[in-house]
């Protein structure tokens, strides 16, 4: 991968790259070897973070709040129905999200917006369009939220008793004590927890390809398409392939960037995580 | 005097001092297991019980009814009348959270919360709006470190995590954190068995100067602890209160064969 | 006890200090406000799930059924083979006009009029295209079939399909939809007759690809992600086995060994798509071998499933207590025994259910495939995991693509048949567990 990433390196400059904020290539078959297409990164890199963060936005207040009702409110029958049924949304493969995002969330979120202008404005025209930035990211935020739900439930169930004892033993209602008490101690393994998830939410493929869009663009409206590193990787790599021009070997510096990204949020995350446990042991 | 009229005299003295709490025919289950059977035990204003007995006798289990923190363990029942003054603490209109303000708890392990030690003392008053300004707070979280004995180590420091003291130190830190909602009765348990033999005595000494203030309950499964710190002593035993008498009297000349034989170290 | 017969005995009353204002009320509403936030919580996410099953569900549980027509087929030779070549020309029965024979057939049951050419085409319209191999399947396997009339059982046209579901609005204007009135009518027609009529669709499960919605199937798909399937699981297990009883039992504890264990939590973490880029790379670009084939999605699934086993099958061996391993060493045995007929054994049904797990992550994974070129139209089943083949979650990612209804019923079909073999495999996994379960 790396000499790969290392060929298109040699026909485009890694400044261009990594700063240029034009996604342009082409067509790989006009003319191979010739790098008059532009390859910046960062409309693409700008789309990922944007999702992934509308994705977070949706996910980390519900898979937290289920996670705190879980460890610390449920009845052990509640907890054992609900923490596997939650986590049955972890277990389907992110193509049938993608699905669920074309076929369902994406229309919904356009029906929804072209009624809602209507009735603001009269006029009957959708500001939200079925592919766009907050379709790919409600989407991902649901997938999203076992992982939260299911990672801090395990980081607030190793807070110790006695600090929950210590706390209502003061005459601290529960939700003082997890708000005061549980949750600042949790803290720094919830932040890993959530890093981990973030990792996910950038190398997620399946729903941005089929619910982001493919135009490359910067914008901070979340009505629109944008794109992401791995539609790109996926665009540029399926159809005929010519291992010699820029237009497919771009795909492999995409890939080697994300990879860099999803290690480090990951490295750190554990290591995060991994202190904490230690802490309570 | 004789013997007999000095002790006499002496209940009559300690039969005077109000009773703070009462429990009545006690019974605690889980699910199905029963935990203590029908007890009766009174507990004294400003004065140190101390609850002996082998270990599994109940005496915590006890010890955590007063302040209903058995609420918090699943399936756990509790029956018969517990008062504290003059109101049933089991009585749906007494609210769990104003009662523990009232009672307040000292656990077996030293358990700070991962804050500031000025944060795990202002940690009660906090919550239970009782100080407002920030100069309320400070001065509760002095006099509360002050009546805890550990004013001077700490006083120095208040901003440094309260888990970085040593255990005896965290121990008293979790008695200013109980002292500093100002209950009346303060319920430990075991409050010495993870320290060592200094940090020990002085929990020890601090527990007589609580008692001017405070009600003090305290489950040991050190009888000398027992003799040393409390006035009241009752022992309990495969769920039943066994005795309950002067501490003075429990440990020359109980009056029950089995609490002979626990003091003699006949079994424990 | 005998405190309170006596009559010094005292019960203290409640001093007035003590009745202080704690704000209980508010701090009760914050705390119903709190829980009230978990349940919903919880709710939402269940409501998601329910939303996203009953979608898939109900835009596809009629991709199990599949409307058909059956018509008395004549298989005339002046059709099929006016100039008696058959015997001569093999070329000539695959190319005889068959879809004739079912015009004619047509024409006859709905009593039409064959020169009117429109109308003709109309009804015609109506039989899948996909009639004309079906015919010519049959006559190829059986020429002695040619000059009988026999009942066959042709697919509906897509559209005709989805009107006889329900699922095409009749009240829209005639030229805004696919499906013409008089088609209905004869739709109505032919279903009165008892000749138009849905029954299980058994052709999602065996079909290949096709542009044409009521011909197309996941039977490809289903074959290439079986051969994948197997391949995971025969290099899967045994390296990942092997793999963590090195490292759990044998490697010395070292920064080494360290970081091949923080290594493997992190290879467990990294985005499924970087290793189609990375089997690309390697196997087709660098090994050269064949592109869209199982073989290479396999050893791609693999590479992604051996951190998930390596895991699971450590955390298995780790399970196991120390005493079982002092106990069978004190009898002599040697450490390979010691670890084959006792430790392994024990973390048997653990490591099964890691592996499970694995392998229903690899089922459901789509995004490396694409780059490894099963992104493909196949429509002949695949011989050898070497031939060109596609998997399910990549159909489905096909079919999503396509825009006519009747494909949204099939990505939807295609999306139940991937679940029921989750769930089937999370089950399996499940029942392992709990069936194994000890307690040291």
């Amino acid at each position: 991968m790396l000499s790969e990433a290392g060929r298109f390196f040699s026909m485009v400059s890694p400044v261009e790259f990594f700063f240029g904020t034009v996604w342009d290539p082409r067509f790989a078959a006009a003319g191979s070897g010739d790098a008059s297409g532009q390859f910046g990164l960062l409309p693409l890199l700008g789309g990922t973070l944007y999702i992934a963060f509308v994705a977070m936005l949706f996910a980390v207040p519900i898979g937290l709040f289920a996670a705190i009702y879980m460890a610390e409110y449920a009845s052990p029958r509640l907890r054992s129905t609900a923490k596997p049924l939650l986590e049955v949304l972890a277990g389907i493969p992110t193509i049938v999200y993608g699905f669920f995002a074309l076929v369902t969330v994406g229309p919904f979120l356009r029906d929804i917006s072209t009624q809602l202008n209507g009735l603001l404005t009269g006029n009957y025209q959708n500001f939200i369009q079925a592919q766009s930035v907050l379709t790919a990211g409600i989407v991902m935020g649901i997938m999203l939220i076992p992982f939260v739900s299911s990672l801090s439930d395990d980081i607030i169930t190793q807070v110790p008793r006695a600090l929950r004892d210590g706390s209502l033993g003061l005459g601290a209602t529960r939700s003082e004590t997890v708000k005061k008490v549980i949750l600042p101690a949790a803290l720094p393994g919830i932040v890993g927890a959530l890093l981990l998830t973030a990792s996910r939410a950038v190398g997620e493929t399946m729903i941005v390809v089929l619910a982001a869009g493919v135009a490359a663009r910067m914008q901070l409206t979340p009505f629109e398409p944008m794109t992401t590193v791995t539609v790109k990787i996926v665009h540029q790599l399926t159809g005929d392939l010519e291992f010699t021009s820029p237009q497919t070997l771009v795909a492999f510096a995409l890939g080697i960037t994300l990879f860099v990204i999803t290690l480090c949020l990951n490295i750190y995350a554990l290591y995060i995580v991994r202190k904490y446990r230690e802490q309570y042991e | 005097m004789s013997e007999a009229a000095v002790e006499k005299a002496l209940d009559q003295k300690m039969n005077t001092v109000p009773l703070k709490m009462i429990g009545k025919d006690v019974s605690v289950y889980y699910g199905e297991k029963r935990a203590l059977f029908d007890v009766n035990l009174n507990i004294r204003e400003n004065t140190v019980t101390a609850l002996i007995g082998p270990s599994g006798c109940g005496k915590s289990t006890f010890l955590r009814t007063l302040n209903r923190m058995n609420d918090t363990i699943e399936n756990c029942r509790v029956t018969g009348r517990i008062t504290l003054d003059e109101d049933d603490i089991y009585d749906p209109s007494i609210d769990v959270v104003e009662l523990r303000a009232r009672v307040g708890m000292v656990f077996q392990k030293p358990n700070p919360f991962p804050k500031s030690i000025y944060e795990n003392v202002s940690y009660g008053p906090r919550i239970h709006g009782l100080a407002r300004s920030k100069a309320d707070f400070d001065e509760v979280v002095e006099t509360s470190l002050q009546k805890a004995g550990l004013w001077n180590e700490v006083k120095d420091r208040l901003q440094e995590p309260g888990t970085g003291l040593s255990g005896g130190q965290q121990q008293r830190l979790c008695i200013a954190r109980a002292v500093a909602v100002s209950p009346e009765v303060i319920l430990m348990d075991e409050p010495c068995s993870a320290l060592d033999p200094i940090a020990t005595a002085k929990v020890e000494e601090l527990i007589h100067e609580l008692r001017a203030n405070f009600t003090i309950v305290i489950v040991t499964h050190s009888m000398q602890q027992a003799a040393r710190v409390s006035q009241r002593t009752a022992m309990f035993h495969l769920g039943n209160l066994v005795e309950e008498n002067d501490t003075d009297k429990m440990f020359t000349n109980p009056d029950d064969q089995r609490t002979q034989d626990y003091i003699m170290g006949r079994f424990g | 006890m005998t405190d309170l017969a006596s009559p010094t005995v005292r019960v203290s009353t409640r001093p007035a200090e003590t009745r202080r204002d704690i704000g209980i009320k508010r701090r009760y509403a914050a705390e119903r406000r709190f829980r009230v936030y978990g349940i919903s919580a919880i709710t939402l996410g269940l409501l998601f799930l329910a939303l996203l099953l009953s979608t898939v569900v109900s835009n596809g549980y009629t991709a199990f059924l599949q409307t058909t027509i059956t018509l008395p087929i004549e298989f005339s030779e002046k059709v099929i083979d006016p100039k008696n070549e058959r015997s001569t020309d093999a070329k000539q029965l695959m190319t005889a006009n068959y879809p004739l024979l079912v015009r004619d057939a047509l024409v006859k049951q709905l009593g039409l009029d064959a020169t009117k050419r429109p109308q003709v085409k109309q009804a015609t319209d109506m039989v899948s295209a996909s009639a004309r191999t079906q015919l010519r399947d049959m006559v190829v396997a059986d020429p002695s079939i040619i000059g009988k009339t026999v009942p066959v059982t042709l697919l509906a046209e897509a559209n005709i399909d989805s009107a006889f579901k329900g699922q095409i609005d009749l009240s829209v204007a005639e030229t805004n939809r696919k499906v013409k009135d008089q088609q209905v009518a004869w739709m109505n027609q032919l279903a009165d007759a008892g000749v138009l009529k849905k029954s299980f669709n058994t052709g999602i499960f065996s079909f290949g690809a096709s542009s044409r919605p009521e011909a197309a199937g996941v039977g490809v798909a289903l074959i290439g992600s079986l051969y994948m399937m197997l391949i995971v699981l025969v290099l899967s297990l045994p390296i990942g086995v092997a793999a963590s009883i090195y490292l759990e039992e044998f490697a010395p504890k070292n920064r080494l060994t360290d970081l091949i264990e923080v290594n493997i939590n992190n290879l467990a973490a990294v985005p499924s798509i970087v290793y189609g880029l990375l089997g690309l790379a390697v196997f087709i670009n660098f090994a050269g071998m064949p592109r869209s084939a199982a073989l290479v999605g396999g050893f791609v699934l693999t590479l992604m499933t051996l951190p998930t086993i390596i895991i699971a099958t450590r955390a298995a061996l780790k399970a196991v207590p120390p005493s079982i391993r002092s106990a069978a060493l004190g009898l002599g045995a040697s450490k390979m025994q010691t670890i084959f007929h006792h430790v392994l054994p024990l973390a048997m049904p653990g490591i099964l259910t890691g592996t499970i797990i694995g392998l229903a992550h690899a089922l459901g994974e789509t995004a490396p495939l694409l780059l490894i070129g099963m992104v493909a139209f196949v429509v002949d089943f695949p011989g050898s995991p070497l031939e060109p083949s596609t998997a399910l979650p990549v159909q489905i990612y096909m079919w999503a693509n396509e825009a006519e209804r009747a494909f949204v019923e099939r990505t939807s079909g295609a999306i139940i048949i991937l679940l029921i073999f989750l769930v089937f495999m999370n089950l399996g996994a499940i029942l392992l567990r709990r069936r194994f379960e000890r307690r040291w």
